[in-house]
């Protein structure tokens, strides 16, 4: 029988305090505590209570004997924070998109229920610092897993963006998963344009519930970003493994290098724009950055959705071109080897594919370094069935941006001249000592 | 069960005394599969802070919202061999090591508890920074087991299994240093109810748990593998919670320290209260007498003047006599005072202990004078910078009213000679939320019943076995028991050693370099290896001494070497033959003259030469074999 079931049939609900008698080894336990739901992962066979002293244990249904409810769950009354709380006149503002994630968190140690703390009371208790640098407005605009994340999201998040810079914020701060934030911090790089203010994405890679979390830190250095001069789209998060400092990154030229680690964001073949502490101080790295201004930002939200990133690896199939080709795909973004090298059997494919109109862009797994297909035969017979070599461009980065171009050209001469375009920092002019795993 | 030798009837007082017991098991650590070793070789580190999190209701817990803001951090320093991401909070959490729980499912059955059918591990919020995470992760195993005693049954409502937390290494005023080595290492804890009525009764639960846990084989020896807590209240009195008890025997004697502690506490809070004094008569009033101490012979008072520090003082009305008043052997109600201030400074002057330690009588007249002291009233004094003279005070006013009260409920620290001292207030109730990271872990029936029926000997069947056996001498085996080196004493049995011999060596021998050289550094491997030397005939049983005494400072040799280097191998029977030979033709004409009459000063002589390289039995009979050949030929 499933937990479900036994509950139903014994009529009991969810936060109940019961008394549990179960028979182990001939003879009787007894257990009291709360009914918690059944855990996700768990076969549903066992009921979990959660004990007097706090702990959770499972029980095996097949071995209770009889259950007593002592007292009935109490229905909790519902906490109301407030969504807004009043600015301080000689601070700046800030909106703090809120796109999926917690940037702060409420526990429930009685239940053990984690709830996300979104609005302004919550973020004020939780993390007050960041209403020290500015006047905060939270906004949730959604809430879903950044792996669910699609380019229709990225459009949403575009157009609150330059809603609140427009409206007259200092900046604006979009909470973000950290699995696509890397894609997302590309796409808004390409589609906010004449952007005269800071957006900074921000996420976590420790949940907040706990009190190792990076998140406060990451929020509270970008708070601080968002007030800089840099009018550019960044990422960031913490700069190394310790709560020191956080970098910024510049949007097109940042991955996720790390699974878990605090420090998984690095910029790949470029410098970041500064080193940021808590504290305010801002260490800047480069000065090349677009510098603030009161120009109105706006939106090319023109993408071209039928378009694939695919990885090459040895014996990969012609067919896998051909399915792109034949699905009435416009772009494909190769991650080729080394230099941007295909096996030479699928050239033909992908010759086929320029041929019928296919914008095929080159960038390389190695990730690290510029692609450049005039070494090697291979290369050159890429470049000769129409391939577009990418340069310093980071393979997502490119892909969002093959989508954007191609949503404003399908004339493979014009997708050429403007992947090869620098519009957003994607491209570097040459390639810096100083960038290689860092 | 009341005994003769009873300081207290500690029925009559309710003596109520729990125990908490964590001992350290010898698998890899708990959620990641790093060994559990330590080491002082540091290859890292790195720099953390700890945010007090928000409940549901949106509180967040402002005395430790408001030491984060004070900036305290956190320096871990790791070793790349001893920790990883997992334990750097860099990394999910894998496991549970599927030995450690097996382990603790055996001491949960040694224990008579009940196993739950599914683990659950919980987050417990800890945020001092011992824990990187900024909580511990904890399980109940088991729960309902029991110890019969012959003062009656104690429960044991819960077996968690746990991770160990980092070692302190250095607490400075805003950051402390942790290394990572210990931390994640598995640990079983075991509470019992708070069943237990006498001293002693606390001892034979102690030891019955502790023979429980060595019986698994698994758990970790040495110091500081094993740490027991004492619960102790007395009716009237409080709840105490005694940390860090390291040996079994001084259980008793802490306990009896504490219950004569409250009962004297109690004897000041009677004596206060019938002055007539309450705790809001105590008013947080600072003297500044530092005038009175200008030229005082006080080093400590003009030290503290010197570097621009205050003397202040406060008033403690109806005090006199009773801060001076002592409340465990060597201890007064000031030291518990000093106790509390020792935050700030390292110790306070009060008007029971004076005149002395240079300040004079005069001075003391004009401190009283100063504060217009009745005869009844008491002054307590600090010497220091004046905002720490000042909390330092604060935290004196904050125990003396607690004094008018009766006993304040505390986290004490055992200290050696079975006294007690304060080490921080009584933790508030755990918070503890679910380890999403970890799912659930049922625990089959079929591995219950496995771990029941091959449950591991506990060591007084042990010490029987012994006994019945192996001859062994009833004393010698409960040593090996005690001092755990039966499960080395089994396999050198299992070897071929001759059981008296092993355990002679491992207890007498062993036991008798411990004054001498660190025998903690004599590994399990280097007295198997000097075994197996005996054992080929290389060295004899008169070398292990030796040895272990070698091997015990310098850890890095091998038991061969040593004997190599010392000369202990025993030489070979033909080695012998020629010695003798030798002997006996320098004494050849003794040989001739006194026939087998010869036989005892050949025997001396040869082993001189001999002696701790060649077995006396061997030699004996080769000599008398060759007096004999020559002497019969001669005839």
């Amino acid at each position: 029988m499933r937990v479900e079931e036994f509950l139903k049939e014994k009529n009991i609900n969810i936060g109940d305090f019961i008394r549990v008698i179960k028979e182990e080894d001939g003879e009787e336990v007894i257990y009291e505590g709360y009914v918690m739901p059944p855990y996700e992962l768990s076969p549903g066979d066992t009921l979990v209570l959660k004990l007097e002293n706090g702990y959770n244990i499972g029980i095996a249904l097949s071995k209770i004997r009889r259950v007593e409810v002592i007292e009935r769950a109490k229905v909790k009354p519902e906490i109301h924070f407030e969504a807004f709380i009043e600015g301080k006149p000689h601070l700046p503002d800030v909106t703090i998109i809120g796109t999926g994630g917690t940037i702060a968190s409420r526990i429930d140690y009685e239940t053990g229920a984690v709830y996300p703390a979104f609005t302004a009371e919550e973020l004020a208790k939780a993390v007050p610092e960041i209403f020290e640098i500015a006047n905060i407005k939270p906004k949730l605009l959604f809430n879903i897993f950044s792996e669910d994340m699609k380019p229709k999201h990225w459009i949403k998040i575009a157009h609150e963006v330059a809603k609140s810079l427009n409206s007259g914020d200092s900046g604006v701060v979009v909470a973000h998963g950290t699995d696509t934030m890397g894609y997302t911090a590309a796409a808004l790089s390409f589609m906010l344009r004449d952007l005269g203010k800071p957006v900074i994405l921000v996420g976590a890679q420790r949940s907040s519930d706990r009190p190792s979390s990076d998140a406060a830190m990451n929020l509270i250095c970008s708070v601080r970003m968002s007030t800089s001069d840099v009018a550019e789209v960044m990422v960031v998060m913490h700069g190394e493994t310790g709560d020191t400092y956080c970098l910024a990154h510049r949007g097109t030229k940042v991955r996720k290098m790390h699974t878990s680690r605090r420090d998984a964001f690095r910029s790949i073949n470029d410098v970041p724009i500064a080193k940021v502490w808590p504290n305010g101080k801002i260490e800047f790295l480069r000065d090349d950055y677009r510098r603030r201004s009161d120009s109105e930002v706006w939106v090319d939200d023109k993408l071209e959705e039928k378009v694939a990133l695919v990885k090459v690896y040895p014996g990969i199939s012609s067919e896998i071109i051909e399915f792109f080709i034949d699905k009435g795909y416009r772009g494909i973004v190769i991650e080729g080897t080394g230099l941007g090298h295909t096996p030479n059997d699928i050239i033909p494919s992908i010759q086929r594919a320029t041929e019928e109109g296919i914008a095929v862009c080159m960038t390389s797994q190695c990730i690290y370094g510029r692609v450049n297909l005039n070494v090697y035969a291979t290369g050159r017979r890429l470049l000769k069935a129409g391939v577009i070599p990418c340069e310093d461009m980071l393979p997502e980065t490119a892909y969002v941006k093959l989508m954007w171009v191609l949503g404003h050209t399908q004339d493979l001469e014009e997708v050429r001249r403007m992947m090869l375009t620098n519009y957003a920092g994607e491209i570097t002019p040459y390639t810096r000592f100083d960038t290689y795993l860092r | 069960m009341m005994q003769m030798s009873d300081k207290f009837n500690y029925e009559e007082l309710g003596l109520k005394v729990g125990l908490e017991i964590h001992r350290q098991l010898d698998t890899k650590k708990l959620f990641s599969p790093v060994p559990t070793k330590f080491s002082d070789e540091v290859d890292f580190t790195f720099q953390r802070r700890l945010r007090p999190t928000m409940s549901e209701l949106g509180e967040v817990d402002p005395a430790a919202l408001e030491e984060f803001k004070k900036g305290r951090v956190f320096i871990y320093e790791g070793n790349y061999q001893l920790t990883d991401l997992v334990y750097m909070d860099e990394e999910p959490p894998r496991g549970p090591d599927k030995e450690a729980l097996e382990v603790a499912l055996q001491i949960a059955y040694l224990l008579n508890a009940k196993p739950v059918d599914e683990v659950y591990y919980m987050r417990k919020i800890v945020i001092d920074g011992s824990n990187v995470s900024g909580f511990q992760r904890t399980a109940i195993i088991a729960t309902d087991g029991k110890v019969e005693t012959p003062w009656g049954t104690v429960g044991i409502p819960t077996i968690c299994l746990e991770e160990d937390a980092a070692r302190i290494i250095e607490r400075k005023e805003k950051e402390v240093i942790y290394r990572l080595d210990r931390l994640g290492v598995p640990l079983v804890e075991i509470s019992t109810t708070p069943d237990i009525h006498h001293p002693e009764q606390a001892k034979v639960v102690a030891k019955f748990i502790g023979d429980a846990l060595r019986a698994t084989r698994k758990v970790k020896r040495g110091l500081g593998t094993i740490r027991q807590d004492l619960n102790v209240s007395i009716k009237g009195g409080a709840r105490i919670e005694i940390k860090g008890v390291q040996e079994l025997d001084m259980i008793p004697l802490i306990i009896e320290r504490e219950v004569e502690r409250q009962l004297n506490l109690l004897k000041i809070r009677d004596e206060l209260q019938r002055r007539g004094v309450r705790p809001e008569d105590i008013k947080e009033e600072f003297y500044d007498v530092t005038d009175v101490f200008t030229n005082t012979k006080s080093k400590i008072i003009a030290r503290a003047i010197k570097k621009g520090g205050k003397v202040l003082a406060i008033k403690l009305p109806k005090f006199r006599g009773l801060i001076g008043r002592e409340i465990q052997p060597g201890r007064r109600l000031g030291t518990e005072f000093a106790d509390r201030a020792r935050k700030y400074v390292p110790g306070i002057f009060h008007i029971d202990e004076l005149p002395n330690y240079g300040i004079t009588q005069e001075e003391v007249n004009e401190v009283i004078k100063r504060l217009g002291l009745g005869e009844e009233d008491a002054f307590v004094l600090v010497a220091a910078e004046e905002e720490r003279a000042k909390n330092a005070l604060r935290e004196v006013i904050k125990r003396a009213k607690e004094a008018i009260i009766g006993v304040p409920e505390e986290t004490r620290r055992a200290l050696p000679d079975g006294n007690t001292e304060y080490m921080r207030p009584l933790p508030g109730k755990a918070r503890m939320y679910p380890e999403t990271d970890i799912p659930p872990i049922r625990i089959p029936d079929e591995l219950k019943r496995k771990i029941k029926e091959n449950l591991p000997e506990l060591p007084q069947v042990k010490v029987e076995k012994y006994v019945r056996e192996y001859k062994l001498d009833r004393s010698l085996a409960q040593t090996l028991v005690d001092d755990e080196r039966d499960e080395l004493f089994e396999e050198l049995v299992q070897m071929g050693v001759k059981p008296s011999l092993a355990a002679s060596i491992l207890v007498v021998v062993l036991k008798g370099l411990r004054k001498e050289v660190p025998i903690e550094n004599i590994s399990d491997e280097h007295i198997k290896e000097a075994f197996s030397l005996y054992l080929e005939g290389k060295i004899a049983k008169e070398a292990f001494e030796e040895i272990f005494k070698e091997i015990a400072r310098n850890p890095n040799k091998t038991a061969r070497q040593i004997a190599e280097e010392k000369g202990l191998t025993l030489l070979s029977e033909d080695e012998v033959r020629k010695i003798i030979d030798e002997v006996i033709e320098q004494n050849i004409e003794v040989v001739k003259n006194k026939g087998m009459g010869a036989m005892g000063l050949i025997m001396g002589r040869v082993m001189a030469k001999v002696r701790g390289k060649a077995d006396g039995k061997l030699v004996s009979q080769i000599v008398k074999k060759r007096l004999q050949e020559i002497v019969g030929g001669g005839v």
